[in-house]
């Protein structure tokens, strides 16, 4: 086995993992909060990224362009949750689940008549598009170090705001005992609309993130909405602490396996037949580890304190 | 009397659908048998799924699963059958035996373990079992991965009936359709439909007076799965095709808004809401009109997608909404 | 009364309105392409050939006025199936051309050759329909999707490349592409990457063993918007240094303009490019920039020959389309002048054609395009042509 490449590998899933994080965590706040299920968060992330090419073919500067991006998706968020979510927080899964369906097929759309349909790129600032030895012999891009880099900056900020602020308590509360905070009075409406706005703004900075090497186009956000789903759900919902473990252990499971598996099969069987098993294994890794956690642990890996109904 | 309007619609559209292929005849034009085929197959699907979402409120979001199910017993026989000249693997009777068994051992495994969970995690554990399954057909080589199969002969049910003539094809639908919908009548209407329904809305209640919910959602579950899998099987023979994205997740959803879009817990509103689904697709996208060099039916998805919200928030049986007269509510 | 009306419209709207009946002095052509979602660029591309191609031809074929409908698959199998339904049993098409994937190809095509009307690929190339399940209604106006890499191979062989390091998606056409180089390339693989389809998009744990496997050069397939993403992070990966890269359909004169200057130089095989040197190509390339602004792309080419191709059957049989049999000779004749010089049909009724390689580089206006550097095959031939048993 070659432990450099293994070492690689590890930073390559926590660079998947910590952006899946940043998508999760704004979907599991919504959902143990408000309990809604927001299937539209990747559209957010797809505006996260689209702003931010925008912005920068403006001003010429990704770090600019970065800064100009978080209150807008904000305010897109805001905007989003005051004419359509708000009214189904009251109403079952299945209607959120569809509304927020019809919204993917209108952002899509209405995405593709500003843009058009070719996507858009982002190009990097210079000292972002180098790459550094941190492990000998092995360049890394800098800008993957930067995303692991920004994406643990905000998990500790994260906790932070959870742990020790007036609204992290109130999102506690909210997690396990909705109708708690109603009845400390405080404006719940306002409150719902405020970590909505976050969850967006996250989800923004995760596009924003991933735009300079993913490519910025329509549907980028339901492919990797799924992950994040499937990130939510093993980690437990309304769970921070869940959604961030569960996001590595999804990011490093993706990425090591999808590289060694071919290698682990050929053990086993024939080498053509590895090789194109393994990517349809490596495919079904994360919903069979989604369905053995779920199997085992019907609530997820950490579900909120007093969610055990 | 109120239920009576209700009927005669109902009625009326049965009558319709019994016509369609002299209908399409006297147009002309068989492309709309091929069509309102295509919409009963996936309607008998969503009445299947309405006994899980409808009645039990098991939010299940990989039924697509099942169709693929079938239409892959279809395909793989008629592969073997043209490919190595394995005759008997294309005998009607065969394949949908295989196909009723498969489903059903296939349901009976993914329910067995999803129905430990509640909620978003049952609608993500279903999902991730169709997820499996999609990626399954992806990578078996044998059968053309995500190219899928072309099948060269239908089903060969012994001279019963010829599936290769449309009409017949139609009418075994036709009559399917009308099967599942009395089986979900009379299922909806027992004993076993009344504590399906009672664990929707009271799952402790049902326990306390002696119900496992446990063993009924179960059998709710499998009994699903196995239409969903007849409903593959005649997609197979329908469209003389298989591939993986019948399987995929997005389909499951087409399903589900389907119910939604029909009315919830209404006997006929999957009926409905697959007409309704698949039409809108078609006259939407077909809008012959330009808007500034863009044509509005390229871009129809700007329009489905909000009045989607908007069946959701203000619409709330769908079409049901629309109809006079009370639908069957529970 | 109203709500009445509502839902006896939705039972009307099933039988639809009937069809006038095919108005004789008509050629009608449906086009099926993919022109919603984030795959609808390429629909474009090829849309605006095809309109080209109708005003080239002043609107008509001999002497009849031309008529082409549009329909969007919307990149899945089943929604191209009944596009094509309604097509042929519908709009009565004489001719359905168009098709980008495979995938949707495969169950498209029994709806239109076993109602009697001919399908034209513009596009996809899947070996079934090249070799055992070849059909004499089926023609294409593209190539056979081992071909491309084919060539490639051969190119690595000149070029010395001892060592081979291939990634492609895992789908049909992913698998093609790598059965093709691996037919023509004599030295080593030295790894595979079939990477997941169409979700994956990040390649850095590929590229990561690409590195650490220090080939003499890397082999990639990833069409539409995965090359663009691909050629993205091979260029932040630092490895051009090290591994030179080998493509086939990955950069194409859609995603030339995103990613030109990362693609610059690039080396890549293909049947034709925008400065191949006949006066059709030339006619083609010049008044479809005047008219769109940017290079057609390779899928715009073949949508265009395919055009032309129909054209010259319509030309032959005098307009006269009740005569199949002699339709589908005027077809596999193809006496018309194509883009890439003169055409000939294979037994299998898939071109056989040059090809060549062709790089990266920026036209006199700062524009980026591809030239051609050599050529790799003459009359190249695809090996699934004596799987199929006609003549």
């Amino acid at each position: 086995m070659n432990w450099l490449l293994l070492l690689e590998q590890v930073l390559n899933g926590f660079q998947l993992g910590l952006l899946l994080f940043l998508l999760a965590a704004g979907l599991t706040l919504v959902f143990g909060i408000m309990d809604m299920v927001n299937l539209a968060h990747g559209s957010l992330y797809m505006m996260g990224a689209y702003f931010c090419a925008t912005f920068t073919n403006w001003t010429g500067s990704f770090l600019i362009a970065a800064i100009l991006t978080l209150p807008a998706v904000f305010l897109v968020g805001v905007v989003v949750e005051i004419v359509a979510l708000r009214n189904l927080y009251a109403r079952d899964h299945l209607d959120q689940v569809l509304a927020t369906f019809g919204l993917i097929l209108f952002f899509n759309e209405l995405t593709r008549l500003i843009w058009g349909p070719i996507g858009l790129s982002i190009p990097l600032p210079e000292f972002l598009s180098t790459t550094v030895e941190i492990i000998p012999g092995v360049p890394y891009p800098t800008f993957r170090l930067a995303i692991i880099l920004v994406g643990f900056l905000v998990a500790a900020l994260l906790y932070f705001i959870v742990s020790r602020t007036r609204l992290g308590m109130l999102v506690r509360a909210g997690a396990s005992n909705r109708d708690m905070i109603g009845a400390l009075g405080i404006n719940i409406r306002l409150l719902f609309t405020l970590v909505f706005g976050l969850g967006a703004a996250l989800a923004g900075l995760a596009g924003l993130m991933a735009g300079p090497i993913l490519s910025v186009e329509i549907g980028m956000g339901e492919s990797i909405l799924i992950l994040t789903l499937v990130v939510i759900v093993i980690g437990g919902i309304g769970s921070i602490k869940g959604a961030f473990i569960a996001a590595i252990i999804i990011g490093l499971i993706d990425t090591v396996g999808r590289s060694f598996l071919p290698e682990i099969l050929k053990l086993f069987i024939a080498e053509d037949s590895a090789a194109t098993a393994a990517p349809a294994i490596s495919s079904m890794m994360i919903y069979l580890l989604m369905a053995l956690v779920l199997a085992i642990k019907p609530q997820g890996l950490f579900p909120p304190k007093g969610v055990g109904r | 009397m109120t239920l009576s309007i209700r009927f005669f619609i109902n009625a009326a559209l049965l009558i319709i659908l019994a016509l369609v292929p002299f209908l399409t005849d006297w147009a002309g034009d068989s492309f709309y048998t091929g069509l309102v085929s295509r919409i009963l197959i996936l309607a008998i699907a969503a009445l299947s799924l309405n006994l899980l979402i409808g009645y039990g409120g098991m939010v299940s979001f990989g039924h697509a699963a099942y169709i693929g199910v079938g239409a892959y017993v279809v395909g793989i026989g008629a592969f073997h059958a043209f490919e190595d000249g394995i005759d008997w693997m294309l005998n009607g009777y065969f394949q949908l035996f295989t196909t009723l068994a498969v489903s059903a051992v296939i349901a009976l495994i993914i329910g067995a373990i999803s129905l430990r969970t509640r909620g978003v995690y049952f609608i993500m554990i279903t999902m991730a079992f169709s997820q499996m399954l999609y990626f399954t057909a992806v990578g078996v080589e044998t059968y053309g991965a995500d190219d899928g199969l072309t099948i060269y002969s239908r089903s060969d049910m012994m001279g019963l009936i010829d599936l290769n003539d449309e009409k017949s094809l139609y009418y075994l639908i036709f009559v399917s359709l009308l099967a599942v919908l009395y089986l979900m009548h009379r299922l909806v209407g027992s004993q076993f439909g009344n504590v399906i329904r009672g664990t929707k809305s009271n799952e402790a209640r049902m326990r306390a007076i002696g119900y496992s919910p446990y063993k009924y959602r179960l059998t709710a579950f499998v009994i699903a799965g196995i239409i969903a899998g007849y409903a593959g099987f005649l997609m197979a023979n329908l469209s003389d095709f298989v591939s993986p994205d019948m399987m995929h997740w997005t389909r499951s959803g087409d399903l589900i808004i389907m119910i939604v879009l029909g009315g919830i817990a209404n006997l006929f509103g999957p009926l409905y809401g697959a007409v309704v689904f698949l039409m809108l697709g078609e006259l939407l996208s077909s809008i012959p009109l330009t808007i500034g060099g863009l044509s509005v039916g390229e871009y129809w998805q700007l329009i489905f997608g909000p009045l989607l919200i908007f069946i959701v928030l203000y619409a709330r049986n769908g079409i049901d909404s629309f109809l006079p007269g009370k639908g069957r509510r529970t | 009364m109203n709500r009445k009306l509502i839902s006896l419209v939705s039972a009307v709207a099933l039988l639809g309105v009937p069809v006038m009946a095919n108005a004789a002095d008509n050629v009608k052509i449906g086009f099926v392409t993919t022109l919603s979602t984030g795959a609808g660029a390429i629909g474009k591309d090829m849309r605006e050939a095809v309109d080209l191609a109708v005003e080239h031809l002043g609107g008509k074929m001999a002497g009849k006025p031309v008529e082409i409908i549009y329909e969007d698959d919307e990149f899945k199998p089943e929604i191209g199936k009944q596009k094509t339904d309604k097509l042929v049993k519908k709009d009565k098409v004489d001719f359905v051309a168009g098709f980008i994937w495979s995938h949707v190809l495969m169950a498209s095509y029994k709806s239109a050759v076993d109602n009697g009307t001919f399908l034209i690929s513009s596009n996809a190339g899947p070996s079934a329909l090249a070799g055992k399940l070849c059909n004499e209604d089926f023609f294409s106006t593209s190539w056979q999707n081992d071909q491309t890499p084919m060539a490639m191979g051969e190119v690595l062989n000149q070029r010395g490349i001892k060592k081979l390091y291939i990634m492609a998606p895992n789908y049909a056409a992913g698998k093609n592409m790598v059965t093709g180089v691996e037919r023509t390339f004599k030295g080593e693989i030295v790894g595979k990457d079939m990477t997941k389809f169409p979700d994956q998009l990040d390649f850095s744990a590929e590229l990561a063993k690409v590195r650490a496997a220090k080939p003499d050069a890397l082999f990639v397939f990833y069409p539409g918007k995965h090359g663009a993403q691909f050629m993205t992070q091979y260029a932040q990966a630092d490895l051009a240094s090290t591994v030179p890269l080998y493509t086939t359909f990955t950069i194409d004169s859609i995603s030339l303009p995103r990613i030109g200057e990362q693609a610059e130089g690039s080396l890549m095989t293909m049947f034709w490019s925008p400065d191949l040197d006949n006066p059709t190509n030339k006619k083609f390339v010049a008044d479809f920039k005047a008219k769109y602004g940017h290079y057609p792309s390779h899928y715009a080419a073949q949508s265009y020959d395919s055009i032309m191709l129909i054209d010259s059957a319509v030309e032959k049989v005098k307009g006269d389309l009740s005569n199949h049999d002699a339709v589908r000779a005027a077809l596999k004749e193809a006496d018309f002048k194509s883009i890439r010089g003169d055409f000939k049909f294979g037994n299998n009724h898939v071109p056989i054609q040059n090809f060549y390689l062709r790089q990266v580089v920026k036209d006199a206006d700062g524009q980026y395009t591809t030239k051609i550097v050599s050529t790799v095959y003459e009359n190249h031939q695809d090996p699934y042509a004596q799987e199929c048993k006609m003549k």
